[in-house]
């Protein structure tokens, strides 16, 4: 209890880190179930998504500055697939990552550009910047507020893959491409909603994160992009729950970690989980096998 | 039988709950020429796989020159899963990577032609060369065993030289022609000096002509190289003309196996090919 | 006939090096030692070293491996501990009482330490991560290049890698000549394992992993060996980096760092020596000197610093997207190739036939 006691500012940010890397892990594991790439530009997507909140808040009030954030943030995912990896469809898989290291390089230093390599101060959202006391701990609103938010957001969204003509279209996209591409569904369309989608629940991820920091840096989405990734790996590529649960899981060892002082470490630790996952079970919690064919 | 070279007894492959191989027991003597035929999804290139180490097979052992190289029983999950015979059989679990298997003398070719695609011809069959020479990293990097390289070089050659490969050396393996590809892959299969040759659907996708040129090319290699084949193929007319002894599996089970013409009135081989006696 | 014209391209070959040498000291006599040129030569020359022996991996073992910067910060820090002068030590490690450290070992021999050190860390990192595949091998090194460096940080560990805080004051070397002498002998020796037997082996295994086993080659001794090489090299070439910047720290070997070579490897041409080469120089030449005007602030408004990089990456995913062969492609640059383009014309007979092969595409598609 004491240990509880002692940890529990850590455990409640780090249940709200993991429902943010949450909303960014699914974006790689759609996408990596789909195109079997790792989108190495999604961390700064969810950056680029900060930064134009804090530009945006300056001259727009905010209720209409967070819809257009999201809207700019769709664009962007969605321009990035059409213009850097739609082209490289029948290119080696070496290629289309490459390419996503390239875009991942250009939005960083597009935004160092503009930013002029400052940190730019992040506005403060009302309610969700104030201040609560849970079980004796302070900590910020947004802390309650991002698992909650996060479940709803990935209810939603197990039920528009279960339900709707384009979520089953992403099923079987991602079980197999070339045969759903034979059948007839929309390869190009099913693959850009996935950009959407994913780019939508990062800049709601992006609101939420940014919100318990001071600032957005150009290289601010790096480390949440492959913590993020990481979770996705450790659910089970392709697996929405295993996404989930693997950023809950990051975010809060992350937290207990930086609580018993060895923040040095902290980042290093997902590292270190990610490469025990590979190394003893490459398909996560809740992934598939799948086997090479000779 | 002091002539036997490959022996397989009780191979089984179950994948999941699917039995691709099922109780597999056959005999290749040395000098022959056996085929292993059977339908569609039979569970012949499965088979290929295991002994060439591939897949580790869940339980049987497959023996090269009396010796067991490959020996393995139902373990872990699969021991309560397991639909196959004899589970006790086998109480040692030896396995190996496919490039030890190649180093003991077996050698194979692809049913999809795997070459080194952006390697020339000759660089291909060097490539084969490579697992027996006589260097290490040090020595080959700094020419101190250039001697060996150029062994190498003169061997290939030689063997380019027989396939009638040889003006082709320079070219780059993925521009030739398809029958000359498959040919390449035997090539190199040959340059790692094995005893036993798999061949996986040497004929597939040949025509008449090519499918002649290729059974003489086969007998060729058996006596000058002092080898041992055996082979998957589709083609009847090849498989009657060329092999001594026919092995036949369906669904993974061995049905028959015996002489072309024993094979070739058996019911049961009939039956499994059904409607496609001919030329299946 | 060939032999003898192999001879000769090889004595006109030693001959371009040897040029290259004295030019160079000329350029060191006459022009200023402060110039850009010499800055754009040196780190030309390391990040050549280090995009070539990256190219070793992922453009001839097809290991698509992304710790690249992860050992180059092993071989700076194993560089500029061991030569930091025991005089020096006390004001070096100002936080840790001097240090743990109290000898100091000839540079030569530290920078040979510094490369294995690299490779020592490839091996251990290697017997599990290159079980795995593709992306999950990219993701897997950059992980443990992110580990490596957050080791390096720790401040329990600072009285050997100083925590946090710089390293200086150990041994630099200021000649141009000193840099590419070592990063030329090294790619030669790269040249040399690329051309033998192993390094056939390592193409075999790039282009088709289950007919390489098959022939025997044992994939994981094969990466193993990509691997380790491929990070000593590295391990040199951060020793370098860290001579020629006379001061180091463990946070400038970032992922971005490892980005940046595998751009400049796809720019010169996956596959290529002389392209990675080519690529180095031509974005460090960029990045450095000529490109530098775009981050003046002044008359022409949308420049201001920053610029130079936004520019800088669209022309690298111009290259991505539509150039993927790079400058070079999988080809090298050689004398014979050389006279043969000069036999054929010289650029203008290049893009004569450019022009032809271009036409002739056109019309087979017109005729499908």
């Amino acid at each position: 209890m004491d240990f509880i006691q002692a940890n529990l500012p850590y455990i409640l940010a780090g249940i709200s880190v993991g429902g943010q890397y949450a909303l960014i892990a699914i974006g790689y594991t759609m996408v990596y179930g789909i195109l079997r790439l790792i989108n190495f530009a999604h961390g700064d997507v969810f950056m680029a998504a900060g930064l134009i909140m804090v530009y945006a808040s300056t001259v727009l009030p905010l209720y209409l500055a967070i819809p257009l954030v999201i809207i700019v943030t769709v664009l962007i995912g969605f321009t990035i697939e059409r213009v850097a990896y739609k082209p490289l469809r029948n290119a080696p898989r070496m290629s289309i990552m490459i390419s996503a290291i390239g875009v991942s390089y250009l939005i960083q230093n597009l935004a160092l550009y503009i930013t002029g390599g400052l940190s730019k101060q992040y506005p403060s959202i009302p309610w969700i910047s104030d201040s609560v006391t849970i079980f004796g701990a302070t900590t910020k609103m947004v802390t309650v507020i991002t698992p909650v938010l996060t479940m709803v957001l990935i209810v939603a969204l197990v039920l528009l893959i279960k339900h709707t003509k384009i979520g089953m279209a992403m099923r079987a996209v991602s079980r197999d491409f070339e045969t759903s591409q034979l059948m007839g569904v929309k390869i190009n369309s099913v693959i850009s909603a996935t950009f959407i989608i994913g780019s939508f629940l990062a800049a709601v991820g992006s609101l939420l994160y940014f919100s318990n920091y001071t600032g957005v840096t150009p290289t601010a989405g790096s480390m949440p992009g492959l913590k993020a990734f990481v979770a996705a790996v450790f659910g089970g590529i392709g697996s929405i729950p295993g996404a989930v649960i693997g950023a809950f899981i990051i975010g809060i060892c992350e937290n207990i970690i930086k609580g018993l002082g060895w923040t040095t470490f902290s980042d290093a630790f997902t590292f270190a989980l990610l490469i025990i996952i590979l190394m003893t079970k490459p398909t996560g919690l809740f992934g598939e096998k799948a086997t090479d064919k000779v | 039988m002091s002539n036997n070279v490959l022996r397989i007894e009780d191979l089984t492959m179950q994948f999941g709950g699917v039995v691709a191989v099922n109780n597999l027991s056959m005999d290749v003597n040395k000098g022959e020429i056996v085929a292993l035929i059977g339908p569609n999804g039979a569970g012949k290139t499965t088979a290929f796989n295991c002994i060439t180490g591939v897949y580790e097979p869940t339980n049987g052992q497959v023996s090269l020159n009396g010796e067991v190289i490959l020996s393995n029983h139902p373990q872990g999950k699969m021991k309560k899963q397991y639909q196959g015979e004899n589970p006790d059989k086998y109480s040692r679990s030896i396995v190996k990577r496919p490039d030890q298997i190649t180093k003991l003398g077996i050698a194979r070719t692809f049913q999809n032609i795997r070459l080194f695609s952006t390697m020339t011809v000759l660089e291909n069959v060097l490539v084969a060369k490579h697992m027996r020479a006589n260097h290490n990293v040090f020595s080959a990097t700094f020419r101190l065993s250039h001697k060996e390289e150029q062994r190498m070089r003169k061997e290939a050659l030689e063997l380019l030289e027989i396939q009638g490969l040889a003006h082709l050396k320079d070219e780059i393996a993925s521009n030739l022609p398809y029958g000359i590809q498959r040919r390449l892959e035997i090539a190199r299969a040959l340059a790692t000096d094995p005893q036993l040759l798999l061949l996986d659907e040497p004929a597939a996708g040949m025509n008449p002509q090519e499918t002649q040129e290729l059974t003489d090319f086969i007998h060729q290699i058996r006596r000058d190289f002092d080898l041992t084949i055996l082979m998957i193929e589709h083609h009847m007319d090849l498989v009657m003309k060329i092999s001594d002894r026919i092995y036949v599996i369906d669904f993974g089970k061995l049905i028959a196996h015996g002489t072309p013409a024993e094979v070739s009135t058996n019911q049961r081989v009939i039956d499994a090919y059904l409607g496609v006696s001919d030329d299946a | 006939m060939t032999k003898l014209n192999d001879k000769k391209n090889s004595i006109i070959a030693l001959a371009l090096v040897a040029g290259m040498f004295v030019l160079l000291l000329v350029l060191e006599a006459v022009v200023p030692h402060t110039s850009i040129v010499f800055t754009v030569l040196k780190k030309g020359a390391i990040y050549s070293l280090v995009a070539v022996s990256m190219n070793l991996l992922n453009g001839f073992t097809g290991l698509f491996s992304l710790g690249q910067a992860g050992f180059m910060l092993i071989g700076a820090y194993t560089y500029a501990i061991f030569t930091i002068p025991v005089a020096d030590r006390l004001s070096v490690y100002q936080y840790y009482d001097g240090g743990l450290i109290q000898f100091a070992l000839p540079s030569i021999i530290a920078l040979l330490l510094a490369g294995i050190m690299a490779a020592i860390f490839a091996f251990l990192i290697g017997l599990p991560v290159l079980r795995l595949k593709s992306d999950y091998l990219a993701i897997a090194t950059l992980g443990f290049a992110e580990i490596i460096r957050a080791i390096f940080q720790w401040d329990k560990l600072g009285v050997i890698t100083n925590g946090s805080n710089v390293l200086r004051k150990y041994t630099c070397y200021n000649s141009t000549l000193f840099y590419f002498a070592v990063a030329g002998i090294c790619i030669a020796i790269i040249v040399l394992l690329i051309n033998s037997s192993y390094g056939r082996a390592f193409k075999a295994i790039r282009d088709n992993e289950i007919a390489a086993e098959a022939m025997g080659i044992s994939l994981f001794k094969h990466k193993q060996m990509a691997f380790v090489i491929s990070s000593f090299f590295a391990g040199i070439g951060g020793a370098l980096l860290a001579m020629f910047q006379y001061t180091i720290q463990a946070s400038q070997f970032k992922t971005a760092l490892t980005y940046e070579l595998l751009l400049i490897v796809v720019i010169g041409g996956i596959g290529s020596i002389t392209g990675s080469c080519l690529g180095s120089f031509l974005f460090i030449a960029c990045s450095e000197w000529w490109l530098r005007f775009l981050d003046v602030e002044g008359a022409i408004p949308l420049l201001r610093p920053g610029f130079r990089k936004v520019v800088f990456s669209i022309i690298i995913m111009v290259i991505v997207l539509f150039y993927s062969q790079g400058i070079m492609g999988t080809r090298e640059f050689s004398v014979s190739g050389m006279i043969n383009f000069f036999k054929t014309g010289g650029p203008i007979g290049w893009i004569k036939r450019k022009r032809a092969a271009k036409s002739k595409k056109a019309e087979v598609t017109v005729n499908e």
